[in-house]
């Protein structure tokens, strides 16, 4: 493993949070396959949620805040035994030879190699805006991939430029607390992986709810023409799901109020992360408009938030395996292939992981399906559909979600974990363990088992619908497929067919903007084809 | 202008049009040459050959152009349905409802009700995505929406349908044997299409006569006479009468009225009126197919029950294929309208979408082709 700095394993750059709608089942995946990062979120963890309990388990999405320190802690911890070795240097090119990565050119030296994976996060040639003031960087006080970036673009895989945000960090003690809604941790003791026993956890802390107000819209909006947002300094993309408090002043400015989630970094830590925030205004505009805000009247900024733009490529260049088609041995993973949040980049990680090793023991390529998990959902969305904005997860995306639960992830995946050759004993055995659980009597009485009875007839319906589709999709789209002899098709269907390049009709269905009558148009030239 | 010339014998044939359309710019989407000529058989008669005789060249099959624009995604299904209608179209209210679906009728209104029921979606969506944040939505606003586009889908579903329009409404002529029912069929279809006899039991098997009557199209169809027989064959015939007689959308009903079977469009007859007068009082309309007597009277009151049953001139016809999507979706959002849970609901949602994908042809392409171009591949 290259890194910059060695205390970066298990740094978490953004909110001190994992989990949530969507990301905790991403979560609870990888944990199947070993994951660390429901582990090492559990070990940390200082407050817990189960979102959407109200509603049905399908969507219940397990969150915890984590202590930062020790969330480093567990994952360095977890590193140090793997016997993964951390080499402290840039990596500065990747070294081909026939087109394949045989090894990596870095700062202390090359390295030979059979697969690479490339996780750079935020760091692609990274720019870092406060305000007025903008530095290279991939978070605050750190370096940037300038050259690796420099490799990205020639090898042609560069799409383009996102952006993400990070609010102020608070000091708790200066926060009136008394004057805020408060949000406790579940009683429930749940967990985030399945291997963790009962016992050992820190203490639980509160979270409090702030909520801005006209006077903090009116400062913001005031103040437009100093934010690299719109002063136009920055032309990334940000996500329209975590919207920056810029953003939220202009599109929603008429509301009387956004909520803050004031959650704790730690529990020896006094800083507070103000979560609905997110800025790259000036720090004098800062502190003015957290200031204005009922219980942070007196709140002192330790760090000013900041808006950070990297580099991005296009995903629909690279393999459902996370491989670039171009370059086979070369794999990317993380916010490089345009999506943003921990989960998603870790649920990446492990997909490139499984295969990078795959490739290098010549064994078989590891395989997720849109419908038995979230990470399938992901990887096919980004790999047929591309990215447009820092791509997040939700439940919507997953069509299939009556069956994609957070609480049956070793049901859904455990026989492919045990197939990949990746997990420990303990795991094995957990999973064995579950599968006998499964078949035995009891069974109907857990939650999992309640869940499977409450969701059995729409599961079927949409097995049902799975055999009609399958039919269509059993003429397959050869890879050698021509979109521009395919007369009748517009410029824009052949660009988006062409980039997308889906294996199946039920891929191509999927591509974003293809029209039904583009479609038959591909059904009716792989069928003849297919007779031909 | 230019000169149409014979390839091989450089003949000058005629003086025409002709116009180039490049692709994709054309009805089927590749290139296209027209060429108008003068009217008048002969000069088609010669250049029709001419161009024959030109490799790769030969006339197009019936509704190849349309299946051509439909394969290089010119038109979606709805409108190849339409194209598909208008070319089979023999009536002025056939030829009206099929160019409605050509120009793109049912499409524009599916893409109406679509974006109204991805709102919906996203509706529900956000409430589940978006927990414990400010603006959940009340969940009250997203079942009535869901009932009441349920309702409305309900509603098309209740107009008149494309089948009857475009196979005929089915007129079928029952009764007991040797009550003139064949007579009649003859006398209104003209020529001898049924047999006809003194003999009971002539007609064994139903005769079927498609028929305009006022731009109307008829599915005319004489039924076996229905009684108690030994013969098997005509054992047959009887057991299909009354199966006929059950699915038919107009019943003309040729023997004494208390024995006219149940059905809610009937027409009572009084077969052989020259032989034998109805009783005075007698509800059944007195016909003689050998005079003429009655049979203006027959056909304007099943054109005036007939009319009722199609589809109005600028409306949109649905046809069986059509229906049962718009079924589907109805059904969905009713179930959604229903359902307390949001998942739930919002599971339903996204079946009322695929339901609505297969309607325009974007899901489920093997059934909806099948059903599509079979139709041009009737020998025609």
């Amino acid at each position: 493993m290259l890194t910059f700095r060695i205390e970066d394993a298990g740094q978490m750059s953004c909110n001190p949070s994992i989990g949530g709608v969507g990301k905790g089942h991403l979560v609870r995946e990888l944990d199947v396959f070993d994951g660390l990062m429901a582990r090492a979120a559990d070990c940390a963890m200082i407050h817990r949620r189960m979102l959407n309990r109200s509603k049905g388990p399908a969507v219940w999405g397990p969150r915890i805040q984590a202590d930062r320190r020790q969330y480093g802690a567990a994952i360095a911890g977890a590193l140090s035994r793997s016997g993964v070795e951390i080499i402290v240097a840039e990596g500065t090119r990747m070294i081909t030879r026939g087109g394949r990565v045989i090894g990596v050119e870095t700062t202390q030296g090359q390295l030979s190699c059979r697969a690479v994976v490339i996780a750079t996060g935020t760091f692609l040639d990274a720019k870092l805006f406060v305000g007025e003031e903008v530095a290279p960087g991939g978070r605050r006080d750190e370096q940037a991939s300038i050259a690796l970036a420099q490799q990205v673009r020639e090898i042609g895989l560069g799409q383009g430029r996102l952006k993400t945000g990070t609010p102020p960090r608070l000091d708790g003690r200066t926060i009136d607390w008394s004057a805020l809604e408060e949000q406790p941790s579940d009683p429930e003791r749940w967990t985030m992986s399945a291997l963790t026993g009962s016992g050992g956890e820190l203490p639980q802390l509160r979270c409090a709810i702030a909520r801005t107000n006209s006077r903090t819209h009116d400062i913001v909006g005031g103040s437009f023409h100093r934010s690299p947002l719109f002063a136009g300094a920055i032309e990334g993309r940000g996500p329209r799901y975590c919207p920056s408090i810029e953003d939220k002043v202009l599109r929603f400015g008429g509301r009387d109020g956004h909520q803050i989630f004031l959650e704790p970094e730690g529990l020896d830590d006094s800083l507070v992360y103000p979560n609905g925030i997110s800025t790259s205004l000036p720090a004098d505009v800062q502190i003015e408009f957290v200031r204005s805000v009922r219980g942070l009247e007196r709140a002192e900024i330790v760090r000013p938030g900041y808006a950070v733009e990297y580099e991005h490529i296009d995903p629909r260049r690279l393999r459902t395996t996370l491989e670039v088609r171009e370059m086979p041995g070369l794999f990317l993973a993380g916010q490089i292939n345009g999506t943003t949040g921990y989960e998603e980049a870790a649920a990446q990680g492990l997909v490139a992981g499984l295969n990078a090793a795959a490739v290098s023991r010549g064994a078989k390529e590891v395989r997720f399906d849109r419908r038995t998990s979230y990470i399938g959902v992901m990887l096919d969305d980004l790999t047929v559909q591309g990215v447009s904005e820092p791509y997040r997860m939700m439940t919507a995306r997953a069509e299939y979600r009556l069956s994609l639960r957070a609480d049956n992830a070793t049901t859904r995946l455990g026989q492919a974990a045990l197939d990949a050759e990746c997990v420990t004993e303990s795991r094995r055995e957990q999973i064995e363990e579950h599968f006998m659980q499964r078949s035995a009597p009891a069974w109907s009485g857990t939650e999992e088992g309640k869940a499977d009875a409450l969701y059995a007839p729409y599961v079927e319906r949409q097995q049902r619908e799975w055999e009609a589709v399958r039919r269509d999709v059993a003429v397959r789209i050869p890879e050698s497929l021509d979109y521009r002899a395919i007369a009748g098709l517009s410029n824009e269907m052949i660009e988006r067919l062409s980039s997308a390049r889906p294996e199946t009709l039920d891929q191509a269905s999927r591509v974003a903007g293809v029209t039904p009558a583009a479609l038959s148009a591909l059904f009716m030239a792989a069928h003849r084809r297919a007779a031909a | 202008m230019r000169e149409i010339r014979h390839p091989q014998t450089d003949e000058l044939l005629d003086h025409a049009l002709v116009l180039r359309f490049d692709a994709p710019a054309s009805a089927t989407g590749e290139d296209v040459v027209e060429l108008h000529c003068h009217g008048g058989r002969a000069v088609v008669d010669a250049v029709l050959p001419a161009l024959g005789t030109l490799p790769d060249l030969r006339q197009a099959q019936p509704g190849e152009f349309t299946r051509r624009a439909f394969e290089n995604g010119r038109i979606d299904l709805t409108e190849a349905e339409g194209l598909a209608d208008l070319l089979e179209a023999e009536t002025e209210s056939q030829r009206k409802a099929a160019l409605m679906l050509a120009e793109g009728g049912l499409r524009k209104q599916t893409g109406q009700w679509q974006e109204r029921v991805l709102a919906l979606a996203a509706q529900a969506e956000r409430a589940i995505d978006y927990a414990g944040e400010d603006d959940e939505v009340g969940d009250l606003s997203l079942s009535r929406e869901c009932g009441a586009l349920a309702k409305e889908l309900n509603r098309w579903l209740a107009r008149p349908r494309a089948e009857p329009l475009k196979d005929g409404v089915r007129v079928v002529i029952a009764g007991p044997p040797n009550a003139g029912k064949s007579s009649l069929l003859n006398a209104v279809a003209g020529g001898e299409r049924a047999i006809v006899s003194d003999v009971p039991g002539t007609t064994r098997d139903h005769i079927e006569v498609p028929l305009a009557l006022a731009g109307i199209p008829l599915l005319l169809t004489d039924t076996a006479g229905l009684r108690a027989t030994s013969d098997p064959v005509e054992t047959i015939g009887v057991a299909r009468a009354e199966r006929l007689s059950e699915a038919a959308d107009i019943l003309v009903w040729m023997g004494p009225p208390a024995n006219a079977p149940q059905h809610s469009r009937t027409i009572l007859v009084h077969g052989k009126a020259d032989i034998v007068p109805p009783d005075s009082g007698s509800a059944a309309l007195p016909l003689s197919a050998k005079t003429g007597e009655g049979i203006v009277d027959l056909l304007a009151r099943i054109g005036r029950l007939a009319e009722r049953m199609l589809p109005a001139d600028d409306a949109i016809a649905l046809n069986r294929r059509q229906a049962g999507h718009i079924q589907d979706a109805a059904n969905f959002l009713a179930a959604a309208a229903d359902e307390v849970e949001i998942i739930l609901a919002a599971e339903n949602l996204r079946a009322a979408r695929t339901a609505f994908d297969q309607l325009t042809g974007r899901a489920g392409f093997e059934d909806v082709l099948d059903a599509l171009f079979s139709r041009f591949c009737l020998g025609k």
